[in-house]
């Protein structure tokens, strides 16, 4: 970890602009991602503003009947939100599949959106890693190397990492916005979907944000209904990322969307996916995933995606 | 004290603590945090620094050049000790990797600097300033299936008796296949740790954890060039080792170095991204099993050939372990190999040997139960041994392997009939069953103690390592029950080299030895208070010495004795082992193939328990290892590179609580007079061996799938589970 300066931010606006300003500043939330990162100096900081201060930690409804979410609810409250849970419980579900109890105290909604792959290569420094250091090369792509969880659609030559989040995976079954102050001030809205981008050439670019840009809410459009299930698949039973995961909503006349995590660098969704879903789950995943480019280690997913959707549509 | 025939009546037959349920004694200290772990020794000398290691990031060849200029100049840094300062350092007892000095990279991550700092933070971030040229070595193979082709057949069989070709040709049924299991990392709770104080380069002391005080008190002065009577190591309390800390290890070395350096004492921890490919691990291994039975179900031949791989002059894994000692056969081939690979030193890893080798030989044993139409546990009991098959002239000392297999099914409620594989479901969840034998050679060491009556206790001083296993319990048991006293009245000090030397903790001997040496040390202290006080064999009961008219308080006196144990030679006329009976339950997902164990249970046979409570959680806790050997350990080797890409706990996927369900053990309880004088043995390890190929079984019984590869992830079985 390298030496940093530190100071708590009082005010959305100032924190995005003072992050502008300030070269090699990073916001701090939980700390819980951005930390390990930083031992490991993965990520070197050389400012932290700490945004725990903002006060953005409530939900609210808004005027057309979704919620509007502070980006510092942690995990745990939003996942155990009555409102959550009565109309949006894919989200709670998927959430409750992640990390740990004392993790998810301490993880912030916005932070959880920014939370970085966890491609094996990525997490040494010794390793050629684009992501990590532009131009090196991508480690997990090289003879022999170690691909099994990593991403099969939407990757590139240069980074096939996967976005390990299991929140964002619901929240874009959801259709959710999210919502910043930039450094000049100005707020934007930034459809999830647009939120994390595909690596192409610059896999260390992952989001939309500005330089500065502060995520201040997530907001929910209004419920959709419809029977929500996650269901996320690993070795083991518990604390561990997904190998592939699915968030679907289903209803009752088996039209419905899904998203899938594990698979590729953001949330993973197409809605003429989504458009198959009575034909049933090999019709749903050949679309969804049409294109993939696994590699040898890492094809079982999308027969597992499969496998798996095959077995919540019997359900939903 | 000699141990020269098997033990006959003792106090111990009649015992009222020894055998009971206690918990541990160190307990209270542990979850309050105040048992002193290595790294946190703050209080025992002043002026501690902090070092952090550098390890090197190629797999094998030389270090060129390394600059330090910056992170010498970086905040808070005294000094540097880099593996060019320094002539290449003397190998410790059987590791054959050099843990520190000259140019020359054995293995990834092998350490080449130690920075030393004012804190902690400050040592870590100058570590990454420091630049380093290397020549990377010549490109190796890590085909370890191409090792093993390579290698069928070569060399002398290891144990060849009996005409295998022919009992192979004749028999009715025959199986042959290949097994794989991967390498496995320890990975205990506490990572390496060590504060040593080297201050003016003369007496050194090393607050360490580790497992084996005198091995690493002789390697340290072997690698350092010192005299061992120079050193002195504590190691109180050790969170976990599974054998990894069987030996002195990096931390120690740099924090000696780095202590001298700076003339200060240097405490350094292994950082966890470095544990995997800087410390041990056990290696993979490829097994060929082949199996000949005759129609009544007995053996006609057994065949097992093992390669693993090690550095130049090392051990590998010897998954073959087992098998001349394990099932009677008329006939057996059984050969291990190891194919030289530069890849971080393989060796012990909890139950070295008979884990990686159950894990294959008792799938087989499930495959040849299934040729012959029989019950795998009828199949097993049909084939017991009660001398060892490949020298019948030396019987089992005790082996109760039968009864562990007839009681664990019972208490499981096996069903003897073998549903067919695929049959039985609960939701979407296949379910089946299978078993698995579990053998672990029941090994002994000579271990020495201390006993004394100082201020109102009896107090036992020895270097016997507490590494979680409830040493400090059974050996207040022990000595309690011999000196007639209370367990509140015993005061135990382990791990200590200014105690007399012990087995130390490793290969399940730590217990039975170190138990022995103290009752060898008590009863000493009983010979030395009969003769200071001229009495005839007083007896020693309620906490008073008891003969004729004399009655008076033990507590009182001031005597001491020091006593060992030395193992007779008697012993080699006998094979000595512990058994063991796993049944498990699991549902594998119809859909998606996770599998899920639902119920474990184990039947034990390792002489007498000392301790249920203790003795328990050694076996649940082999337990747990079984279900993350089955399931999700594996170091994920980067062929390309030469190195273990998953070297943190998030990459490596070690059991959790959600993955463990119910677990049963039954300890049989036996007696083995020939064992020791407690008649006891270790439980240890057994209680890993043979879980894996349990779950192996069990997920066969459930699906149909016959997975022969660990660790068993759903990935290879997708394909096969039937189309939904
Ligand atoms: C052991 C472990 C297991 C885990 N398992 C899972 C899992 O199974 N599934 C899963 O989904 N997640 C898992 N996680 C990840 C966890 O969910 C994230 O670490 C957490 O959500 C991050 O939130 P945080 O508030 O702590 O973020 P921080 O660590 O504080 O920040 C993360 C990033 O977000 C940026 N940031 C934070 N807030 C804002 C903001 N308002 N605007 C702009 N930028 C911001 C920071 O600058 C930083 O770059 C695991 C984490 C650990 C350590
Ligand atoms: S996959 Fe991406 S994150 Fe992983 S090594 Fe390649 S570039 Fe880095």
């Amino acid at each position: 970890m390298r030496q940093f300066s530190y100071e708590k931010a009082s005010d959305p606006g100032a924190a995005a602009a003072r992050a502008a300003e300030v070269q090699g500043a990073k916001f701090i939330a939980g700390g819980t991602n951005l930390l390990d990162l930083m031992k490991l100096e993965i990520e070197t900081p050389v400012h932290l503003i700490d945004v725990n201060g903002l006060g953005l930690d409530t939900i609210s409804e808004t005027e057309d009947g979704g919620l509007r979410i502070g980006t510092l609810v942690t995990n745990t409250v939003l996942s155990a939100d009555a409102r959550i849970r009565r109309d949006y419980p894919v989200l709670t579900r998927a959430i409750a599949a992640g990390a740990s109890g004392q993790l998810r105290n301490k993880a912030t909604t916005g932070g959880n959106l920014l939370q970085r792959t966890r491609c094996p290569y990525f997490y040494d420094t010794a390793m050629p890693c684009n992501k990590r250091a532009p131009g090196t090369g991508c480690g997990a792509l090289t003879e022999g190397a170690f691909s099994r969880q990593l991403g099969v659609i939407g990757t590139s030559e240069a980074c096939i990492a996967t976005h390990p989040s299991d929140m964002a995976v619901a929240m874009r079954v959801l259709d959710a916005v999210i919502e910043t102050v930039t450094p000049t001030g100005m707020t934007r809205q930034i459809p999830l979907e647009e939120f994390h981008q595909l690596p192409g050439d610059t896999p260390d670019q992952e989001t939309a944000l500005l330089p500065g840009e502060l995520i201040t809410h997530v907001t929910l459009p209004a419920p959709v209904g419809g029977r929500q299930s996650y269901h996320k698949v690993r070795d083991r039973a518990s604390y561990a990322f997904a190998l592939v995961s699915v968030a679907l909503i289903r209803q009752a006349d088996g039209t419905g969307r899904i998203a899938l995590g594990g698979v590729a660098p953001k949330p993973w969704r197409r809605t003429e996916a989504d458009a198959e879903l009575p034909n049933g789950a090999r019709a749903v995943i050949a679309r969804l995933l049409d294109g993939a480019t696994p590699t040898e280690e890492n094809a079982f997913k999308i027969t597992l995606a499969e496998r798996t959707l095959a077995a919540m549509l019997k359900e939903a | 004290m000699q141990f020269n025939e098997p033990a006959g009546e003792t106090l111990f037959d009649n015992a009222k603590i020894v055998g009971k349920a206690h918990t541990r004694i160190d307990g209270p200290l542990k979850v309050t945090g105040q048992a002193p772990y290595a790294y946190e020794r703050y209080d025992v000398v002043e002026g501690q620094l902090y070092g952090y290691p550098l390890g090197a990031t190629i797999s094998h060849g030389t270090v060129t050049a390394m600059d330090t200029a910056a992170a010498l100049a970086a905040p808070g840094v005294r000094t540097i000790v880099t593996t060019l300062d320094v002539e290449p350092l003397a190998l410790g007892m059987l590791n054959v990797a050099r843990l520190f000095g000259g140019a020359d990279v054995m293995h990834y991550h092998q350490a080449i600097a130690v920075v030393i700092a004012e804190t902690f933070e400050q040592a870590r971030a100058a570590a990454s300033l420091i630049e380093v040229s290397y020549e990377q070595g010549d490109p190796a193979d890590y085909d370890l299936d191409a090792a093993f082709e390579r290698l069928q057949g070569s060399g002398e069989p290891d144990t060849l008796y009996g005409d295998v070709d022919a009992a192979f040709r004749d028999a009715a049924a025959v199986t042959d296949q290949m097994y794989h299991t991967p390498g496995e990392s320890h990975q205990m709770m506490e990572p390496f740790a060590s504060i040593v104080d080297w201050s003016d380069g003369g007496q050194l002391t090393g607050w360490i954890s580790n497992q084996m005080i005198n091995w690493t008190r002789g390697s340290l002065a072997t690698t350092l060039g010192i005299d061992k009577e120079r050193i002195r190591i504590e190691s109180p309390y050790v969170g976990g080792g599974f054998g990894g800390k069987l030996w002195l290890r990096a931390d120690t070395v740099l924090a000696a170095l780095g202590s001298r350096a700076v003339g200060a004492p240097v405490k350094v921890a292994l950082p966890r991204p470095m544990m995997m490919n800087n410390t041990t691990h056990r290696s993979a291994t490829v097994q060929r099993i082949r199996l000949a039975a005759n129609a009544d179900g007995t053996l006609k031949g057994i065949w097992h050939e093992n390669v693993s791989y090690g550095l130049p002059g090392g051990r590998g894994e010897n998954a073959t372990a087992q098998t001349p000692y394990f099932y009677a056969s008329e006939t057996m081939r059984v050969k291990n190999h190891m194919a030289e690979m530069p890849l971080p030193e393989t060796a012990d890893m909890r139950a070295p040997g008979e884990a990686a080798g159950l894990m294959a030989l008792e799938i087989a044993m499930d495959e040849m139960a299934e040729a012959l139409e029989m019950d795998p546990v009828r199949f097993r009991i049909v084939n017991d041994s009660q001398v060892n098959p490949s020298n019948p002239d030396q019987p089992y000392s005790d082996r109760n392997f039968v009864q562990c297999l007839e009681r664990g099914a019972e208490a499981f409620g096996w069903d003897a009939s073998r549903p067919a594989p695929g049959s039985r479901r609960d939701g979407d969840w296949l379910i089946g069953q299978g078993v698995a034998g579990a053998f672990r050679g029941a090994l002994v060491q000579p271990s020495g103690a201390r006993a004394a009556i100082e201020n109102g206790k009896l107090v036992i001083e020895t270097d016997m390592t507490d590494i979680g296993t409830g040493s400090y319990t059974i050996l207040a048991q022990t000595a309690a029950e011999t000196m007639g006293l209370g367990m509140e009245d015993v005061d135990v000090r382990l791990g200590n080299s200014a105690y007399p030397v012990s087995s130390g903790s490793g290969g399940q001997f730590g217990a039975v030895s170190s138990t022995s040496g103290v009752y060898a040390a008590c009863m000493a202290l009983r010979e030395r208070i009969a003769s200071d006080l001229g009495l005839d064999a007083p007896a020693f009961a309620r906490g008073r010495i008891l003969a004729g008219d004399v009655d008076r308080p033990l507590l009182d006196m001031t005597v001491e004795a020091v006593e060992s144990i030395e193992w007779g030679d008697f012993m080699k006329q006998y094979q000595k082992a512990t058994f063991g009976a796993h049944f498990v339950e699991v549902g594998v997902n119809a859909y998606t193939g996770e599998t899920r164990v639902r119920r474990m249970l184990a039947c034990c046979d390792a002489g007498r328990i000392l301790n249920p409570v203790t003795a328990r959680s050694q076996v649940i806790g082999g337990m747990v290892m079984g279900v993350g050997a089955a399931l999700s350990e594996e170091m994920a080797l980067d062929t390309g590179r030469g190195m273990f890409v998953n070297h943190d706990l998030a990459g490596y996927e070690v059991a959790v609580h959600a993955d463990i369900p119910e677990q049963e053990v039954i300890f049989l309880d036996t007696l083995d007079p020939i064992a020791s004088p407690l008649k006891a043995k270790g439980v240890g390890e057994l209680g890993l061996c043979g879980v894996a190929a349990a779950i192996a079984n069990a997920m066969y019984n459930a699906t149909g799938i016959r997975l022969r590869s660990y660790p068993l992830t759903l990935d290879k079985m997708l394909d096969q589970l039937s189309d939904v």
